[in-house]
Protein backbone atom coordinates (compact mmCIF):
# COMPACT_ATOMS: atom_id res chain seq x y z
CA UNK A 1 0.00 0.00 0.00
CA UNK A 2 1.09 3.59 -0.26
CA UNK A 3 3.87 4.70 2.05
CA UNK A 4 3.18 6.82 5.07
CA UNK A 5 3.04 10.54 4.23
CA UNK A 6 6.24 11.18 6.15
CA UNK A 7 7.80 7.77 5.75
CA UNK A 8 7.35 7.17 9.47
CA UNK A 9 9.08 4.25 10.99
CA UNK A 10 7.26 2.53 13.78
CA UNK A 11 9.90 3.76 16.23
CA UNK A 12 8.84 7.37 16.10
CA UNK A 13 5.19 6.45 16.47
CA UNK A 14 6.13 4.32 19.47
CA UNK A 15 7.89 7.29 21.08
CA UNK A 16 5.03 9.69 20.38
CA UNK A 17 2.57 7.42 22.16
CA UNK A 18 5.04 6.49 24.93
CA UNK A 19 4.69 2.91 23.79
CA UNK A 20 0.99 2.68 24.45
CA UNK A 21 -1.45 0.94 22.23
CA UNK A 22 -4.50 0.57 24.45
CA UNK A 23 -6.71 2.64 26.72
CA UNK A 24 -8.02 4.58 23.78
CA UNK A 25 -11.38 6.28 23.87
CA UNK A 26 -13.33 4.04 21.47
CA UNK A 27 -16.04 6.64 21.06
CA UNK A 28 -13.64 8.86 19.10
CA UNK A 29 -15.16 8.70 15.66
CA UNK A 30 -13.24 9.98 12.66
CA UNK A 31 -15.55 13.00 12.61
CA UNK A 32 -15.83 13.63 16.34
CA UNK A 33 -15.12 17.35 16.70
CA UNK A 34 -12.37 18.30 19.11
CA UNK A 35 -12.16 21.70 20.84
CA UNK A 36 -9.21 22.95 22.90
CA UNK A 37 -10.06 24.00 26.44
CA UNK A 38 -6.63 25.34 27.33
CA UNK A 39 -3.47 26.85 25.91
CA UNK A 40 -0.42 24.72 25.26
CA UNK A 41 1.68 24.58 28.44
CA UNK A 42 5.49 24.78 28.61
CA UNK A 43 7.11 21.40 28.49
CA UNK A 44 4.09 19.76 26.92
CA UNK A 45 4.74 17.07 24.31
CA UNK A 46 4.92 18.88 20.99
CA UNK A 47 2.14 16.80 19.40
CA UNK A 48 -0.18 17.63 22.29
CA UNK A 49 0.67 21.33 21.98
CA UNK A 50 0.08 21.21 18.25
CA UNK A 51 -3.35 19.64 18.74
CA UNK A 52 -4.31 22.39 21.20
CA UNK A 53 -3.34 25.05 18.68
CA UNK A 54 -5.16 23.30 15.85
CA UNK A 55 -8.32 23.03 17.91
CA UNK A 56 -8.86 26.64 18.95
CA UNK A 57 -11.80 26.19 16.55
CA UNK A 58 -13.55 22.81 16.45
CA UNK A 59 -11.79 20.29 14.24
CA UNK A 60 -12.59 16.67 13.36
CA UNK A 61 -10.28 13.89 14.52
CA UNK A 62 -9.51 13.02 10.92
CA UNK A 63 -8.46 16.59 10.13
CA UNK A 64 -6.18 16.68 13.16
CA UNK A 65 -4.53 13.49 11.91
CA UNK A 66 -3.98 14.99 8.48
CA UNK A 67 -2.50 18.20 9.85
CA UNK A 68 -0.19 16.32 12.22
CA UNK A 69 0.82 13.88 9.49
CA UNK A 70 0.13 10.97 11.84
CA UNK A 71 -2.08 7.90 11.43
CA UNK A 72 -5.54 8.09 12.97
CA UNK A 73 -4.61 5.28 15.32
CA UNK A 74 -1.87 7.37 16.89
CA UNK A 75 -3.96 10.53 17.00
CA UNK A 76 -6.72 8.74 18.91
CA UNK A 77 -4.18 7.89 21.60
CA UNK A 78 -2.89 11.47 21.79
CA UNK A 79 -6.44 12.81 21.97
CA UNK A 80 -7.36 10.38 24.73
CA UNK A 81 -4.51 11.89 26.81
CA UNK A 82 -5.86 15.39 26.27
CA UNK A 83 -9.46 14.41 26.98
CA UNK A 84 -8.45 12.60 30.16
CA UNK A 85 -6.67 15.71 31.43
CA UNK A 86 -9.48 18.04 30.41
CA UNK A 87 -7.40 19.98 27.91
CA UNK A 88 -9.78 19.27 25.06
CA UNK A 89 -13.42 18.32 24.84
CA UNK A 90 -14.99 16.04 22.25
CA UNK A 91 -18.27 16.77 20.49
CA UNK A 92 -19.46 13.38 19.35
CA UNK A 93 -21.79 12.88 16.41
CA UNK A 94 -25.25 12.30 17.87
CA UNK A 95 -26.45 9.64 18.01
CA UNK A 96 -23.19 7.75 18.05
CA UNK A 97 -22.70 6.43 14.53
CA UNK A 98 -23.23 2.78 13.93
CA UNK A 99 -24.34 0.83 10.90
CA UNK A 100 -27.56 0.02 12.72
CA UNK A 101 -28.41 3.62 13.56
CA UNK A 102 -27.24 5.96 10.85
CA UNK A 103 -28.01 9.62 11.02
CA UNK A 104 -31.02 9.59 8.80
CA UNK A 105 -33.59 11.74 10.52
CA UNK A 106 -35.62 13.65 7.92
CA UNK A 107 -34.61 16.96 9.53
CA UNK A 108 -30.93 16.16 9.13
CA UNK A 109 -31.42 15.09 5.51
CA UNK A 110 -33.29 18.30 4.68
CA UNK A 111 -30.47 20.31 6.20
CA UNK A 112 -27.89 18.46 4.12
CA UNK A 113 -29.92 18.97 0.95
CA UNK A 114 -30.24 22.69 1.58
CA UNK A 115 -26.51 22.95 2.17
CA UNK A 116 -25.70 21.04 -1.02
CA UNK A 117 -28.10 23.11 -3.12
CA UNK A 118 -26.46 26.25 -1.75
CA UNK A 119 -22.97 25.14 -2.74
CA UNK B 1 -1.02 31.99 10.49
CA UNK B 2 0.87 31.22 13.64
CA UNK B 3 4.31 32.52 14.42
CA UNK B 4 6.83 29.83 13.85
CA UNK B 5 9.40 31.06 16.37
CA UNK B 6 7.99 29.51 19.51
CA UNK B 7 5.77 26.88 18.00
CA UNK B 8 6.75 23.27 18.05
CA UNK B 9 7.02 22.25 14.45
CA UNK B 10 6.41 18.99 12.68
CA UNK B 11 9.28 16.74 11.82
CA UNK B 12 9.76 18.42 8.47
CA UNK B 13 9.82 21.89 10.04
CA UNK B 14 6.42 23.02 8.91
CA UNK B 15 3.46 23.93 11.03
CA UNK B 16 0.33 22.88 9.29
CA UNK B 17 -2.80 24.69 10.41
CA UNK B 18 -6.35 24.68 9.04
CA UNK B 19 -6.87 27.49 6.57
CA UNK B 20 -10.65 27.45 6.90
CA UNK B 21 -11.75 27.08 10.51
CA UNK B 22 -15.14 25.62 11.38
CA UNK B 23 -17.69 27.81 13.19
CA UNK B 24 -17.11 27.91 16.95
CA UNK B 25 -20.50 26.30 17.50
CA UNK B 26 -19.88 23.34 15.19
CA UNK B 27 -21.11 20.32 17.11
CA UNK B 28 -22.52 17.87 14.61
CA UNK B 29 -20.45 16.21 11.91
CA UNK B 30 -21.88 13.97 9.20
CA UNK B 31 -20.15 11.66 6.76
CA UNK B 32 -20.56 10.78 3.13
CA UNK B 33 -18.23 8.39 1.34
CA UNK B 34 -17.03 8.29 -2.24
CA UNK B 35 -15.73 4.85 -3.10
CA UNK B 36 -14.25 3.41 -6.25
CA UNK B 37 -11.14 2.00 -7.87
CA UNK B 38 -7.83 3.75 -8.31
CA UNK B 39 -7.83 6.72 -10.65
CA UNK B 40 -11.60 6.82 -11.04
CA UNK B 41 -11.81 10.38 -9.72
CA UNK B 42 -12.69 10.07 -6.02
CA UNK B 43 -10.35 12.80 -4.86
CA UNK B 44 -11.32 14.92 -7.83
CA UNK B 45 -14.95 14.72 -6.82
CA UNK B 46 -14.14 15.57 -3.21
CA UNK B 47 -12.03 18.52 -4.36
CA UNK B 48 -14.82 19.80 -6.60
CA UNK B 49 -17.17 20.39 -3.68
CA UNK B 50 -14.91 20.73 -0.64
CA UNK B 51 -14.30 24.08 1.03
CA UNK B 52 -10.78 22.95 1.96
CA UNK B 53 -8.17 21.43 -0.27
CA UNK B 54 -8.52 17.67 0.15
CA UNK B 55 -6.42 16.32 3.00
CA UNK B 56 -4.88 12.89 3.27
CA UNK B 57 -4.42 10.70 6.28
CA UNK B 58 -4.21 7.02 6.95
CA UNK B 59 -5.65 4.23 9.03
CA UNK B 60 -3.85 1.07 10.00
CA UNK B 61 -4.93 -2.36 11.03
CA UNK B 62 -3.30 -5.70 11.60
CA UNK B 63 -3.96 -8.64 9.37
CA UNK B 64 -5.37 -10.38 12.43
CA UNK B 65 -8.06 -7.76 12.44
CA UNK B 66 -8.56 -8.04 16.19
CA UNK B 67 -8.37 -4.34 16.80
CA UNK B 68 -7.38 -1.49 14.53
CA UNK B 69 -6.40 0.44 17.65
CA UNK B 70 -3.66 -2.03 18.43
CA UNK B 71 -0.43 -0.16 17.85
CA UNK B 72 1.39 -3.45 17.82
CA UNK B 73 0.08 -3.52 14.31
CA UNK B 74 2.61 -0.86 13.45
CA UNK B 75 5.39 -3.33 14.05
CA UNK B 76 3.64 -6.50 13.05
CA UNK B 77 3.93 -8.26 9.76
CA UNK B 78 0.75 -8.12 7.81
CA UNK B 79 -0.13 -4.60 8.83
CA UNK B 80 -2.38 -2.90 6.36
CA UNK B 81 -2.12 0.83 6.00
CA UNK B 82 -4.47 2.62 3.72
CA UNK B 83 -4.42 6.26 2.84
CA UNK B 84 -7.62 8.12 2.14
CA UNK B 85 -8.57 11.65 1.18
CA UNK B 86 -11.29 13.81 2.56
CA UNK B 87 -12.81 17.24 2.32
CA UNK B 88 -15.58 19.10 4.07
CA UNK B 89 -18.59 21.32 3.56
CA UNK B 90 -19.76 23.55 6.40
CA UNK B 91 -23.55 23.30 6.39
CA UNK B 92 -24.50 25.89 8.98
CA UNK B 93 -23.37 27.28 12.34
CA UNK B 94 -23.56 23.88 14.01
CA UNK B 95 -23.19 21.22 11.31
CA UNK B 96 -20.46 20.09 8.99
CA UNK B 97 -20.39 17.41 6.33
CA UNK B 98 -17.22 15.40 5.74
CA UNK B 99 -16.63 13.69 2.41
CA UNK B 100 -14.32 10.70 2.36
CA UNK B 101 -12.77 9.27 -0.75
CA UNK B 102 -11.52 5.74 -0.35
CA UNK B 103 -10.58 2.74 -2.46
CA UNK B 104 -13.44 0.31 -2.69
CA UNK B 105 -11.64 -2.95 -3.30
CA UNK B 106 -12.04 -5.75 -0.83
CA UNK B 107 -8.63 -5.44 0.76
CA UNK B 108 -9.35 -1.87 1.85
CA UNK B 109 -12.78 -2.45 3.15
CA UNK B 110 -11.87 -2.29 6.84
CA UNK B 111 -11.89 1.45 6.25
CA UNK B 112 -15.59 1.27 5.77
CA UNK B 113 -16.20 -0.54 9.03
CA UNK B 114 -13.97 1.74 11.01
CA UNK B 115 -14.12 5.14 9.41
CA UNK B 116 -17.41 5.28 7.63
CA UNK B 117 -19.72 3.62 10.11
CA UNK B 118 -22.67 5.91 10.51
CA UNK B 119 -22.17 7.51 7.10
CA UNK B 120 -25.36 8.89 5.58
CA UNK B 121 -24.56 7.06 2.40
CA UNK B 122 -22.05 6.49 -0.34
CA UNK B 123 -21.32 7.41 -3.91
CA UNK B 124 -19.85 4.54 -5.92
CA UNK B 125 -17.80 6.12 -8.65
CA UNK B 126 -17.32 3.91 -11.69
CA UNK B 127 -15.12 3.96 -14.73
CA UNK B 128 -16.42 1.83 -17.61
CA UNK B 129 -12.89 0.71 -18.44
CA UNK B 130 -12.62 -0.92 -15.00
CA UNK B 131 -16.12 -1.70 -13.87
CA UNK B 132 -14.91 -4.67 -11.87
CA UNK B 133 -13.20 -2.30 -9.42
CA UNK B 134 -16.56 -1.43 -7.93
CA UNK B 135 -18.21 -4.86 -7.81
CA UNK B 136 -17.09 -5.54 -4.28
CA UNK B 137 -18.12 -2.09 -3.05
CA UNK B 138 -21.62 -2.52 -4.42
CA UNK B 139 -21.96 -5.99 -2.90
CA UNK B 140 -20.77 -4.76 0.45
CA UNK B 141 -22.99 -1.68 0.52
CA UNK B 142 -26.01 -3.76 -0.42
CA UNK B 143 -25.18 -6.34 2.25
CA UNK B 144 -24.87 -3.80 5.02
CA UNK B 145 -27.82 -1.73 3.89
CA UNK B 146 -25.90 1.48 3.37
CA UNK B 147 -27.73 3.71 0.89
CA UNK B 148 -25.73 4.46 -2.24
CA UNK B 149 -25.92 5.84 -5.73
CA UNK B 150 -23.67 4.93 -8.62
CA UNK B 151 -22.06 7.70 -10.61
CA UNK B 152 -20.37 7.04 -13.92
CA UNK B 153 -17.48 9.47 -14.15
CA UNK B 154 -17.17 9.97 -17.89
CA UNK B 155 -15.18 13.22 -17.81
CA UNK B 156 -17.79 14.86 -19.98
CA UNK B 157 -17.80 12.17 -22.64
CA UNK B 158 -20.97 10.13 -22.72
CA UNK B 159 -19.36 7.02 -24.14
CA UNK B 160 -21.68 4.32 -22.79
CA UNK B 161 -25.45 4.35 -22.42
CA UNK B 162 -26.33 4.28 -18.73
CA UNK B 163 -28.60 1.28 -19.31
CA UNK B 164 -25.55 -0.69 -20.44
CA UNK B 165 -23.68 0.31 -17.32
CA UNK B 166 -26.62 -0.68 -15.14
CA UNK B 167 -26.83 -4.05 -16.84
CA UNK B 168 -23.09 -4.65 -16.56
CA UNK B 169 -23.24 -3.88 -12.85
CA UNK B 170 -26.41 -5.93 -12.36
CA UNK B 171 -27.65 -2.97 -10.37
CA UNK B 172 -30.90 -2.98 -8.41
CA UNK B 173 -33.40 -0.84 -10.38
CA UNK B 174 -34.04 1.19 -7.22
CA UNK B 175 -30.43 2.35 -7.02
CA UNK B 176 -29.95 5.67 -8.81
CA UNK B 177 -27.36 5.64 -11.58
CA UNK B 178 -26.19 8.89 -13.07
CA UNK B 179 -23.51 10.31 -15.25
CA UNK B 180 -21.08 12.88 -13.90
CA UNK B 181 -17.92 14.78 -14.54
CA UNK B 182 -16.11 14.64 -11.21
CA UNK B 183 -14.04 17.69 -12.14
CA UNK B 184 -17.12 19.85 -12.40
CA UNK B 185 -18.48 21.34 -9.20
CA UNK B 186 -22.10 21.42 -10.33
CA UNK B 187 -21.88 17.87 -11.63
CA UNK B 188 -20.32 16.58 -8.39
CA UNK B 189 -22.91 18.54 -6.44
CA UNK B 190 -25.72 16.89 -8.40
CA UNK B 191 -24.37 13.45 -7.53
CA UNK B 192 -24.32 14.26 -3.81
CA UNK B 193 -27.83 15.71 -4.00
CA UNK B 194 -29.01 12.56 -5.79
CA UNK B 195 -27.52 10.49 -2.98
CA UNK B 196 -29.16 12.44 -0.18
CA UNK B 197 -32.49 12.48 -2.03
CA UNK B 198 -32.20 8.72 -2.44
CA UNK B 199 -31.57 8.36 1.31
CA UNK B 200 -34.60 10.54 1.97
CA UNK B 201 -36.75 8.36 -0.27
CA UNK B 202 -35.60 5.24 1.57
CA UNK B 203 -36.37 6.89 4.91
CA UNK B 204 -39.83 7.88 3.72
CA UNK B 205 -40.48 4.36 2.53
CA UNK B 206 -39.48 3.16 5.97
CA UNK B 207 -36.55 1.19 4.66
CA UNK B 208 -34.01 3.06 6.79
Amino acid sequence: MSPSPRQEGPDRLYVITSGRSGGVDDTLDAVTLIVAESEPAPGMQSEHAHILRLCTSPLAVVEIAAHLGLPLTVVRILLTDLIDTGRVTARHPTPAPSPAHPLTSPDVLEKVLVALHDL
Amino acid sequence: MHSTTSEPALADGTLDVPDTPLPAGAAQALKLAVVGGFGVGKTTMVRSVSEIRPLTTEETMTSAGASVDDLHGVEAKGTTTVAFDFGRITMDATSVLYLFGAPGQQRFWFLWDRLFSGALGAVVLVDTRRLEDCFYAIDRLEAQGTPFVVAHNDFGEADHPLEDVRAALDLDPAVPLLRCDARDRDSAKRVLIALVEHVRTLVKEGRR
